[in-house]
C-alpha cells in the first residue's frame, strides 16, 4: 500500500529572512538578559545572584536565536498554482496550509518595518474563514508583488463563491 | 431631508412617516432607580442603621451610576426615530453624534428578539436586526431597543414579509422541530457550570460588602457557621462544605437551565430561517438561516453523556463574532440523545442525522499512548510537587502526595481512554464528521460543500509519531473543525475524499 505524504511546496522563502528572523527574535529574547547586565554591573553586593540570572535567560534566548531562524527557513516554503495557494510554516509546531483561490477573499501585501531593513514583504491570503488565512512571509518585495498580482488575476478569473 | 423636498412620481409610495421607540421605555427607565434605593434601604437594614462613610460613598457611586445609565435611556428614547419602507430600514438616533443608519430589507438575514425582565414588566422587546456579515459586528446590525411586544412581532412579520417577496423565498408552515418537554429538567443539575456562577455571586456580593467597609465574615450566621465548624472533625466539615456546593449548584444549574430554555421551541420558519424561542425571564427569538447552516454540532459534555443526554448546536455562519455566535448557536437544551439526533436530521433536512452513526474511522494506537502519557506527566509533576512540598515543610504532604497519586493515576488513565475513545472520523453523505473530547465530547457534522481550505498541524511530537491534526476550515461556527492526531497517510487520504481534487497537487505517493 503506497503512504500519502504532503510534499513541501515549491518555493523557498529568501535567504535573508534568516536575518530578518533572527532580529524579530533578538527583540524577544535580549531585553531580559540586558536589564540583568545592567543589574549586575550596578548592584555589586548582589551580583552572584545576578549574574546566575543573567546566564539563565541570556543562553536560551542565544539558542532561540541560533535555532529558530534557520529550522524556520527550512521549514517556511510557498507555491501557488492557478487554483490553490499552498504554504508551510512554523518550526516546533508545524502548519501547512491550502486554499482554493475561488475561496479567496483579498489578497495583501505587508511590510513591516524591520521587514522592510530586509528588504522583504508579507502576502496574506484571506479567505470568509479566520482559520483559512495563508500566510507567507520572508518574500522579496518583487516576487510579492509578482504573487499578489498573479493571485489577484486568477481569483477575478474564477467563478468565485468566496462569500 | 423633509420628505415634501423630494419631488415624487405619482406612481411612488406614500412616505412611510417616522416612529418612535415605545413610551413604556420611560418608566421601564425611571424603574431602575429602584435599585440604588434597595440597595440603600437593604444596607441600612443589615448594618442596622450605622453607616460609615465609605459605605455612603459606595452607595452615592452606586445611585450616579444609575442616574447616568437612566439619563442615557431617556435620551436614547427621547433621539431615537426609525421607519421601514418598502427597500429600507432607517434608523437615526443620538443627541450629540447624530447617527443615521439605513439597512436595504432584502439584506436582512436575522431578527432576533430578546426582552429582559424589565422589559418584559413593561411588555417591551428589543429587535436586533442583523445582515449576518461577519466583517463588522457594529456596521451591519441595528437595533431597536425597546418597542412594544405586539409591535415587535408585526415588526418582524413585516420584514420577513417584505424580505421575502424581495428574494422570492416561498413561505411554509411546518411543526416544531422540537419543543420544551419538561422530564428533560432532571439533565439541570448535570450542567455543573452553576457552582461556578454560584461561586462567583458570592464573592461579588462578599466584594461589594467589602468595599463598603462592612465585613460579611461577622454576620451573626457566618459566625454560627464557623462555629460549628469548630465542633466537628476536619473530614466532616470538608464533606459537608462539598456537598452544600454540590447541591447549591444543582440547584443554581437547573433554575439556570429552566430560566434559559422554558418555553423552547425549536421550528423552520418563512423565508428558510430556522428559529428558537427560549428563555423565562429574559426571553430570546434567534433565527439562523438555513441557507447559512453548515451543519451540527452534538455536544455531550461528561456528566451529561452518562446521563444519556446530549445537546444540539448550530454550525452556521452569520451569527456574529465568536461569542455572540457561541451564545446565539444553542437549537436545544440538554435533552435525550436519541432525541437530538432526530432533531439534528430534522435541522439539516437529511433522514439520518450524519452524527448519530458509532462507526466512525478509529485513530491509532500510538495516540492512546500519547494520551496516557499526557495524563502521567500531569499526573507526576502534581504528585512531584507535593512530595517536594512534603520534604521541606511536613510530612503531611508526603501522604497528600501518596493519596493524589493513588486518585489520579487511574482518574489520568481512565480519562486518556475516553480522550482516545473519543477520537473518531468519517463521510456521511454530504458530510464530514469529526468526534473529539474526553470531557465535552463533541461530534460535529460539516458540510463537505463548505469547506474552504485544509490546514495541517504537526507538532514535534506528532512528527515523530507519524500523526496530523487536519483542520477543515469554514466560513461558518468555530471556522476551524479539527480531526485531531489521525495518521499522516489516513489524514490526507481523507481530506482528499472529503473535498475532491484540493488537496491532490500537493500529494506525493511513497512506496511504504
Amino acid at each position: 500500500m503506497a503512504g500519502l505524504t504532503l510534499r513541501p511546496p515549491r518555493n523557498r522563502v529568501e535567504r535573508r529572512a534568516i536575518g530578518w528572523w533572527t532580529a524579530q527574535s533578538s527583540l524577544f529574547a535580549l531585553p531580559v538578559p540586558i536589564v540583568f547586565a545592567i543589574l549586575f554591573l550596578c548592584i555589586p553586593p548582589a551580583r552572584t545572584w545576578f549574574a546566575w540570572c543573567l546566564v539563565g535567560t541570556l543562553v536560551p534566548g542565544l539558542v532561540y536565536m541560533a535555532v529558530m531562524p534557520v529550522w524556520r527557513y527550512r521549514v517556511h516554503r510557498w507555491e501557488t498554482t492557478d487554483e490553490a495557494v499552498y504554504a508551510s510554516s512554523g518550526w516546533l509546531w508545524q502548519r501547512w496550509r491550502v486554499v482554493p483561490l475561488s475561496r479567496v477573499q483579498t489578497v495583501d501585501s505587508l511590510r513591516g518595518p524591520v521587514q522592510q531593513l530586509f528588504g522583504l514583504s508579507g502576502i496574506t491570503v484571506t479567505t470568509a474563514s479566520t482559520a483559512g488565512a495563508v500566510k507567507i512571509k520572508g518574500l522579496d518585495h518583487r516576487v510579492a508583488a509578482d504573487v499578489v498580482q498573479h493571485l489577484t488575476r486568477c481569483t477575478q478569473a474564477t467563478p468565485g463563491d468566496a462569500a | 431631508m423633509t420628505p415634501g423636498s423630494v419631488t415624487q412620481s405619482a406612481a411612488s409610495p406614500p412616505v412611510v412617516p417616522w416612529e418612535r421607540l415605545n413610551v413604556r421605555l420611560i418608566p421601564a427607565n425611571m424603574s431602575l432607580l429602584a435599585a440604588p434605593l434597595a440597595s440603600f434601604g437593604g444596607t441600612l437594614l443589615v448594618t442596622g442603621g450605622g453607616l460609615g462613610l465609605q459605605a455612603l460613598l459606595t452607595l452615592g457611586s452606586i445611585l450616579v451610576a444609575f442616574l447616568a445609565v437612566t439619563g442615557f435611556g431617556l435620551m436614547r428614547f427621547l433621539t431615537t426615530r426609525y421607519r421601514i419602507t418598502d427597500e429600507r430600514i432607517e434608523l437615526r438616533s443620538g443627541l450629540l453624534f447624530r447617527s443615521e443608519r439605513t439597512l436595504p430589507v432584502d439584506r436582512v438575514r436575522s431578527i432576533d428578539l430578546t426582552a429582559n425582565p424589565l422589559h418584559r414588566i413593561f411588555g417591551l422587546t428589543s429587535v436586533r436586526i442583523g445582515t449576518g456579515e461577519q466583517t463588522s459586528a457594529t456596521g451591519r446590525r441595528l437595533t431597536l431597543d425597546g418597542v412594544g411586544k405586539t409591535q415587535a412581532a408585526e415588526l418582524r412579520r413585516r420584514l420577513l414579509s417584505r424580505r421575502d417577496a424581495a428574494t422570492g423565498w416561498p413561505a411554509d408552515e411546518d411543526g416544531p422541530i422540537a419543543a420544551m418537554d419538561w422530564s428533560w429538567v432532571r439533565y439541570g443539575p448535570l450542567t455543573i457550570w452553576g457552582v461556578g456562577g454560584l461561586l462567583a455571586a458570592v464573592g461579588t456580593a462578599y466584594r461589594t460588602l467589602h468595599e463598603m467597609k462592612i465585613d460579611p465574615l461577622r454576620f451573626g450566621f457566618v459566625k454560627a457557621v464557623e462555629q460549628s465548624y469548630g465542633s466537628v472533625p476536619l473530614w466532616f466539615g470538608l464533606l459537608g462544605t462539598v456537598l452544600i456546593i454540590v447541591v447549591l449548584g444543582a440547584v443554581v444549574s437547573t433554575a439556570t437551565l429552566i430560566e434559559g430554555w422554558r418555553g423552547y421551541r425549536l421550528e423552520r420558519a418563512d423565508g428558510g430561517v430556522l428559529r428558537v424561542r427560549r428563555g423565562l425571564l429574559v426571553t430570546r427569538s434567534v433565527t439562523i438561516e438555513e441557507r447559512r447552516l453548515s451543519g451540527v454540532e452534538l455536544r455531550e459534555p461528561m456528566l451529561l453523556r452518562w446521563a444519556g443526554g446530549a445537546r444540539l448546536n448550530a454550525v452556521a455562519g452569520g451569527l456574529g463574532n465568536r461569542d455572540e455566535n457561541r451564545r446565539r448557536r444553542l437549537l436545544s437544551p440538554p435533552m435525550p440523545r436519541a432525541e437530538v439526533l432526530r432533531a439534528a436530521a430534522d435541522v439539516l433536512a437529511e433522514t439520518e442525522s450524519p452524527t448519530a452513526s458509532a462507526a466512525l474511522r478509529t485513530h491509532p494506537r500510538v495516540v492512546l499512548r500519547r494520551r496516557i502519557g499526557r495524563g502521567l506527566i500531569v499526573t507526576a509533576s502534581a504528585v512531584s510537587a507535593l512530595a517536594v512540598l512534603g520534604v521541606w515543610l511536613s510530612s503531611s504532604f508526603l501522604y497528600a502526595a501518596v493519596i493524589c497519586a493513588l486518585v489520579l493515576l487511574p482518574a489520568a488513565v481512565a480519562l486518556a481512554f475516553t480522550a482516545y475513545r473519543a477520537l473518531g472520523h468519517g463521510l456521511r453523505g454530504r458530510y464530514l464528521v469529526t468526534r473529539s473530547g474526553a470531557f465535552a465530547r463533541s461530534t460535529v457534522a460539516l458540510k463537505r460543500a463548505d469547506v474552504i481550505g485544509w490546514s495541517i498541524t504537526r507538532s514535534i511530537f506528532q512528527r515523530r509519531a507519524g500523526l496530523l491534526t487536519l483542520g477543515a476550515a469554514t466560513a461558518a461556527g468555530e471556522h476551524c473543525y479539527k480531526i485531531r492526531d489521525v495518521a499522516v497517510s489516513d489524514g490526507l487520504a481523507f481530506a482528499e475524499e472529503a473535498v475532491p481534487d484540493l488537496l491532490t497537487p500537493f500529494l506525493q505517493r511513497t512506496p511504504s
